[in-house]
């Protein structure tokens, strides 16, 4: 194409605490549908932030339509005419669908809200989406989810768009509505607008995108026209070349069953069965939202199960709370450590000690004594930096609160331990020290059942890798026997079948 | 350890503030009255410092002193029970009444300010009812609560100030406090380690409505008298003076010594005020800003120790 693309974007860069994106060059051009993708954390979210003025650039430039383009807020870069619809919904359930779209906008007379105005101006932008059948003056908590989703991307829609970005549209949709977004995407392709659009499933992209993108660790990895790349190539890419893991390491000797959980189903999880054993470290790899944390909650009891059976060490059990799971040796450390697991504004020893206080503790009264010597002495074994026990938690780093919650279950002394994200937001020296750590556990007969979205880590720590896909178990590797292709390829499968099976709806 | 210094010197400033402006505050006859007008409010802002600890309130704790100290009064005179019947009746109907608040919060997950501004209107209702909403006199029969025993001291003073030292301890040192704490920082997190935030939630409740029937025993012995409007407004004074002892009202955080601070500064400003001659309107102004004021010096304290 001889034209001057519509955006072009230089040697962008964005650091956070370590650099998130080096040195991105990118074109767009107008009436074309990019598709951006990437492992969890390639930095394809901050990349659609940085365009669409949610943050800025540390350095680097972009031109819109060969002028210097730098929004300094969304608003900024909405009247440039580049929007984003986000993953999470935005709408405000209460206010009606004409209200919703027009939020910010909304027409008014002599003070008062304009209704005809109004819901003329929201049929004409459902209109653009094909959504005819959607009433303007319906409360949005009255939709579907995926109606919800398709309000949200029309809100993109209103005013002069040249550029839309879309981060997973299609999550909570229907076939029926996939098809449907796909149409009008095509058509809006045809007005001229130019569509990043933000998926893990590479089906999707393949159907609808002229270009695919591919980042990891930050840098761009690949910027082909989709027709050239295969399915399995772009997997490629979004891995690596270097498939490094730990290889050497022999599975450990694992013992007898301590958990077996059969046909768990609840929320996305659906039929979930699989068993760990003493000794062992089982690692359930999946993409974000394919149920992994809800499997992990299900067996725990946080959250209800419809359906399921539990065994521990080998004979039936039941957990309906996770007050029956703890009573049975069951931990859980929760994703989530400021909302689900510290006690923020607390000592640290009260963190520590407060899921077993009765080895601080005689006849309802706490041994201040106790408590500082197991506080020291978990402080010690895990390397805890802190003042002393009595430093509040909110006052630690990140890395050294997860080892608070993980030596909250250490002290427990589970025989059952379900980890989700265990590193998350954690420095590297802390990483390795929770690697030792598990490692030491799984030798000392513990059953470890660790949830992540790294798959080296997963590759590093574990004897055998569940993979989840949209909410299924479809398949488990034995050390040895995966790579991080393999361990891609099963995670997206479910998605691909899903997929299969909507287009098949639709031709039929 | 500032936090435990604060209030002592603001009630210290007080007391010789008030001292010299009016020649009669610093006698014996002040402190006494002092010491014996302030069981009642002692007792409950004990109970409702465990409340706030838990991230709960409770409203209708003046309510709640109303109908048991007017069920004690009508079974003693009207059912002709002895006095240990009576008032075991009166705290039974405390606890039943807190009781029920605690469990229909945590039953349903309601806010505890919806629950117990039902159970305001509800338990003062009763109150009505069980007194014919006539003031119900039960002369001296159980004034001994009152009376004074040395230097004037009254049983009921020493019987609050008892309550508070041993709550001071069971907060500090007992398991119970421990997860008291814990429910009122994160309740989720707290469940999600085993414990089962419910049951303590609706013991604290339970607490805290016989402790309001304990208040209103001490109320009945001193005025020898049910009235069933007694403790109208009573849970707020009770809030105020919690909170001025520092407790937050997001959960967590709380002293059940510094309440008992609270409650003195609330009671010396009134006494000191009504000395100097402030006008009932002049002295709940000031009241409400030494509210404000105590407050504002709680948030302050946190953002420069977060900061």
């Amino acid at each position: 194409m001889a034209r001057a693309p519509l955006l072009r974007i230089g040697k962008l860069c964005k650091s956070f605490a370590a650099p998130v994106l080096t040195d991105i060059d990118l074109a767009f051009d107008t009436g074309e549908i990019v598709a951006l993708t990437g492992e969890n954390g390639a930095g394809k979210s901050t990349l659609s932030k940085l365009i669409a003025g949610l943050i800025s650039p540390d350095s680097g430039e972009m031109l819109l339509g060969g002028e210097r383009f730098s929004p300094r807020s969304r608003v900024d870069a909405e009247r440039s005419g580049v929007r984003m619809v986000l993953q999470e919904l935005s709408l405000v359930g209460t206010l009606s669908v004409a209200e919703n779209l027009q939020l910010g906008a909304i027409p008014h007379r002599f003070g008062f809200i304009d209704r005809d105005a109004m819901n003329a101006r929201a049929r004409a932008q459902l209109a653009l989406l094909g959504l005819d059948s959607i009433d303007p003056e319906l409360p949005v908590s009255e939709l579907g989810i995926g109606q919800q989703q398709l309000v949200e991307i029309a809100r993109g829609l209103s005013g002069d768009v040249k550029l839309l970005i879309l981060d997973e549209p299609t999550a909570m949709l229907t076939a029926r509505e996939v098809e449907e977004l796909f149409r009008q995407l095509a058509l809006l392709r045809g007005r001229g607008v130019t569509i990043v659009y933000i998926s893990h499933r590479l089906d999707e992209l393949q159907r609808i995108a002229d270009r695919v993108v591919v980042l990891r660790d930050g840098r761009l990895a690949c910027d082909r026209a989709m027709a050239e790349v295969s399915h399995d190539e772009i997997v490629r890419m979004m891995v690596g070349h270097d498939v490094h893991e730990d290889e050497d390491r022999p599975r450990r000797a694992s013992g007898r069953e301590l958990l077996r959980v059969a046909n768990f189903s609840g929320g996305l999880v659906r039929d979930a069965s699989l068993a760990v054993h003493a000794g062992e470290i089982l690692g359930l790899a999946g993409l974000v939202g394919s149920g992994r944390t809800e499997l992990l909650r299900l067996i725990f009891g946080a959250d209800q199960k419809s359906t399921g059976d539990l065994w521990l060490g080998g004979r039936p059990a039941r957990i309906r709370n996770p007050t029956d799971a703890v009573a049975q040796g069951v931990g859980l450390l929760t994703e989530d450590r400021k909302s689900q697991g510290l006690l923020l504004g607390q000592a640290l020893a009260m963190n520590l000690t407060i899921a077993h206080l009765s080895t601080v503790s005689r006849k309802g009264w706490i041994d201040g004594g106790g408590e500082e010597r197991t506080a020291q002495q978990w402080k010690q074994r895990l390397r805890i930096r802190s003042k002393d026990s009595a430093q509040h938690v909110d006052e630690l780093s990140g890395g050294n609160q997860q080892k608070v919650l993980f030596a909250r279950w250490l002290h427990r002394d589970c025989q059952v331990l379900l980890l989700d994200e265990p590193t998350r937001g954690v420095d590297i020296g802390a990483r390795a020290d929770i690697y030792a750590e598990l490692d030491a556990l799984a030798k000392a007969g513990k059953a470890l059942l660790v949830v992540s979205s790294d798959l080296r880590e997963l590759m590093t720590l574990c004897d055998r890798i569940a993979v989840m896909s949209a909410g299924t178990l479809v398949q488990t590797f034995e050390r040895g026997e995966w790579t991080e292709q393999a361990l891609l390829a099963a995670a997206f499968s479910a998605y691909a079948q899903t997929m299969n099976m909507a287009t098949d709806k639709a031709a039929s | 350890m500032k936090q435990a210094l604060g209030l002592p010197l603001a009630l210290l400033a007080l007391v010789v503030g008030f001292g010299l402006t009016s020649e009669y505050f610093l006698t014996r006859d002040t402190f006494i009255a002092i010491a014996n007008d302030i069981p009642a409010l002692t007792v409950m802002a004990v109970g409702m410092t465990f409340v706030l600890i838990i991230a709960g309130i409770d409203l209708s704790i003046g309510s709640v002193l109303a109908l048991s100290a007017g069920l004690t009064a009508v079974a003693m005179q009207s059912w002709g029970w002895n006095l240990p019947g009576a008032a075991t009746l009166g705290l039974a109907c405390g606890l039943f009444c807190g009781t029920l608040t605690g469990a229909v919060t945590v039953a349903w997950r309601l806010p505890s300010f919806i629950v117990s501004l039902g159970m305001l209107e509800i338990a003062r209702g009763s109150a009505y009812l069980v007194t014919d909403s006539r003031t119900q006199y039960i002369g001296g029969a159980i004034g001994g609560l009152s009376t004074p025993l040395w230097f004037g001291i009254s049983p009921a003073f020493l019987l609050a100030l008892a309550i508070v030292v041993a709550s001071h301890i069971v907060l500090r040192k007992s398991v119970f406090g421990r997860y008291l704490v814990g429910i009122g920082t994160n309740e989720e997190a707290m469940r999600l380690a085993g414990i089962d935030p419910r049951p303590w939630k609706v013991i604290v409740f339970a607490l805290m409505g016989s402790l309001a029937a304990l208040g209103g025993l001490m109320q009945l012995s001193r005025l020898e008298a049910a009235d069933p409007n007694a403790g109208v407004g009573m849970e707020l004074q009770v809030i105020a003076a919690v909170v001025i002892g520092g407790t937050s009202l997001m959960g967590g955080r709380g002293s059940v010594l510094n309440t008992f601070f609270g409650v003195l500064i609330v009671a010396v400003l009134e006494a000191g005020l009504a000395q100097i001659g402030a006008s009932d309107p002049a002295k709940r102004v000031i009241t409400g800003c030494v509210i404000i004021v105590a407050v504002l010096l709680d948030v302050y304290r946190n953002r420069r120790k977060r900061g």
